[in-house]
């Protein structure tokens, strides 16, 4: 069992009388994948929007064991700070590109923070002086290595709206790996996806988890992807957690077969009128 | 023209020869009748003469400069290549570049066609004000994706603040240029924090309440901007100190006597003409440069997906405020100029009509184009002035122009987005292998 990276603690959210996420203990460990999977409305995209700063919760702690800073407490940081300090980055559900800017913008602009400061506020960029020059080469290379790894090189000038939509969902993931990620968060990035491209996805996955260490948080209802990439799941219900382990276990539990398929009359009804 | 043509590779010593021959028989071409023959008064009589021992220098020279220039440029181009493995984007489409390349040359050659038309040159300067208008305002709205109904306030801060400044502490128009400007934008970020969680309709009628806002505060703040009769005798702006007058004060000159000319009232207006085109160049410059900035491409992302933005670790408060500040001030600059042109100023000059107006400009111009600002200031502004002429029915066709264009062009006039940076594919590959 290596690190923790992140350790999720009593985390619950509350919106008015409703209880998205309820008493939630999750640990993520550093250099792994981690899935959290669930049927819908479970709260775990609330529970993305807790971790990187989009919802500030009701209860709880999360704390990020950040490799090169040490402890930082990320309930408390606002939405960019969260990705800027402690390096968690996350994508979207619902793609959220910058659609005019071509893709190489898109991944320049993730590097936003790196380049504003050399820049100077901006007096450095407007004179062209060579720190900014070299910055900006600097972040180009980044970019470009990113494009060349997840194969959007020859597309880098393209609008980012015009492409396709599985393009756009590795777009957003190369651009979230510009901001140089200690965590990625996923939110479902194989919806929309074709097979091929989904198992493409899988490779992608775990070749960022095994060669650049980064840890990977993952939400995801395709379970080609969940079970053949996670080391560790997660499974959420009613904002509650009602299992954890490993792929093979999660398989097998009693527990999270109920919470997927139903059990009793009631809840069989309703879940066939869902289907 | 073959010759000038800069090509990409690397030149060898023989085409950079062939080059500079092209130039040095243009120069001979030239030459003989410019420096080859020449006129010698001979007792009252004139005769023409021939110099073509100066016509051989002259092309001589031309030769050695072009070969020597070229092969400057070439040193300079090979350094800046090798410097970075990355091409920069300043491959804007031709048409563009050549139609921008027009309009400049166009509008510095107005005073010279035009130099006895003071109509055709105060026009001129008008469209140039809302042209500076409009680049500032694309700031904010164009790149920012900020929807602001009250630009003119940052108009009226600006030119009343050359006014008080000039009636309270008899400041000059170039003391108050810069403090215009950052007052303009102090006011930019007065307005931009509390507004900042606002987008679209609601931003638009903050806005739109903070022009009005402004304009109220002018009108019945007497002791400070003199109400509704507004301030004037403010002084034009002088040329490095040389004022335009007719008779300067007692042991100081003016334009009309230091440069030992006639005095004429064009000489001002010329001026002012050509103050305003480079005011309005500088802000060209200043915004182009700026949008392949972080901050400019920031402003763009911002308005493309905000919360993305955020997701990337962007201080939106940061870049929002930027975008209003950097917009204000620009908007603040051309109230100076206002002031200065008008020598009187009055709260009536900034009512809503012109916000509408210089939005208009950004809008048909197509959001984010600097040409595109060019062009539809010069339809919004021609445009009533062609319809003097039949004055009852001016509005009317205004407005008839402007739904024609939006019909026909929705996304403005000039709507394509130019990349901020592009990615060189060989040197991108290369530098990774």
């Amino acid at each position: 069992m290596s690190a923790t990276l992140l350790s999720v603690e009593n985390l619950t959210m509350r919106f008015g009388g409703l209880t998205a996420i309820d008493d939630l203990s999750v640990s993520v460990p550093a250099g792994k994948i981690t899935a959290i999977i669930g049927p819908n409305g479970a709260g775990k995209t609330t529970f993305f929007n807790c971790l990187t700063g989009f919802y500030k919760p009701t209860v709880g702690s999360v704390r990020l064991a950040h490799p090169k800073k040490g402890e930082m407490r990320l309930e408390t940081m606002t939405g960019h700070r969260v990705a800027r300090d402690a390096q968690v980055v996350r994508t979207f559900q619902n793609i959220r590109l910058f659609p005019k800017m071509t893709v190489l913008e898109n991944l320049i602009v993730a590097q936003h923070n790196f380049l504003q400061e050399a820049s100077r506020f901006s007096i450095a960029g407007i004179f062209r002086l060579s720190g900014y020059r070299k910055a900006e080469s600097e972040a180009l290379k980044t970019a470009a290595h990113w494009l060349e790894r997840l194969g959007l090189t020859d597309i880098a000038d393209v609008a980012a709206g015009d492409l396709p939509y599985g393009t756009q969902r590795r777009i957003e993931i190369a651009r979230a790996l510009c901001v140089d990620p200690v965590l990625l968060c996923l939110d479902e990035p194989a919806a929309g996806l074709n097979p091929r491209e989904s198992a493409e996805l899988n490779t992608l996955l775990l070749s960022l988890c095994r060669e650049e260490g980064i840890a990977i948080l993952l939400i995801e209802h395709d379970m080609s992807v969940v079970m053949n990439v996670s080391d560790h799941i997660c499974v959420l219900n009613y904002g509650r957690k009602i299992a954890e382990g490993t792929p093979e276990e999660i398989r097998n539990d009693p527990q999270v077969i109920k919470a997927y398929l139903g059990e009793d009359d009631e809840e069989t009804a309703s879940g066939e009128k869902a289907a | 023209m073959s010759a000038v043509i800069i090509a990409r590779h690397a030149r060898t010593p023989a085409e950079r020869f062939k080059d500079a021959a092209w130039v040095a028989f243009v120069a001979l071409l030239l030459g003989i009748p410019m420096v080859g023959l020449t006129t010698v008064d001979e007792g009252g009589a004139l005769t023409v003469q021939t110099r073509f021992g100066m016509l051989a220098i002259f092309v001589g020279v031309s030769f050695a400069g072009r070969f020597i220039f070229r092969w400057i440029m070439d040193q300079v181009r090979g350094r800046r290549a090798a410097k970075s493995a990355v091409a920069k984007a300043d491959r804007t489409p031709l048409a563009i570049r050549v139609i921008g390349w027009a309009v400049l040359g166009a509008s510095v050659a107005l005073p010279i066609m035009f130099s006895e038309n003071r109509y055709v040159i105060d026009t001129a300067t008008t469209v140039l004000i809302y042209v500076m208008l409009g680049w500032g305002l694309n700031v904010v709205v164009g790149l920012a994706g900020l929807l602001d109904l009250g630009y003119v306030a940052f108009y009226a801060v600006g030119a009343y603040t050359y006014a008080l400044l000039f009636s309270h502490f008899g400041w000059t128009f170039w003391e108050a240029l810069p403090v215009a400007g950052a007052m303009a934008a102090t006011f930019g970020i007065l307005l931009g924090y509390p507004i900042l969680r606002l987008r679209g309709d609601y931003l638009a009628i903050v806005t739109l309440g903070f022009g009005e806002i402004i304009r109220v505060i002018l009108v019945n703040w007497t002791e400070l901007s003199n109400g509704p009769n507004g301030i004037g005798s403010i002084p034009r702006p002088t040329l490095f100190g040389l004022p335009f007058e007719r008779n300067p004060a007692e042991g100081t000159q003016s334009f009309a006597t230091f440069f030992g000319l006639d005095f004429s009232g064009m000489h001002r207006i010329i001026f002012l003409y050509y103050l305003i085109l480079v005011l309005a160049l500088l802000t060209n410059v200043f915004v182009s440069r700026l949008r392949k900035l972080p901050v400019g491409r920031a402003w763009e992302a911002l308005r493309e997906d905000e919360i993305a933005c955020k997701a990337m670790g962007m201080n939106v408060t940061n870049v929002k405020l930027s975008a209003f500040a950097i917009g204000a001030m620009l908007g603040g600059f051309a109230g100076v100029f206002f002031a200065a042109r008008q020598g009187f100023i009055s709260p009536e000059s900034f009512t809503f009509t012109e916000s509408a107006t210089i939005l208009a400009i950004v809008v048909l111009g197509g959001m984010g184009s600097q040409l595109g600002v060019v062009l539809a200031a010069l339809v919004l502004v021609l445009l009533p002035e062609l319809g003097r002429n039949f004055s009852e029915y001016r509005m009317l066709m205004f407005g008839t122009a402007m739904v024609l264009i939006m019909v026909w062009k929705p996304s403005g006039l000039l709507a394509s987005r130019e990349p901020t940076i592009r990615l060189n594919k060989a040197a991108a590959t290369g530098g990774e292998a």
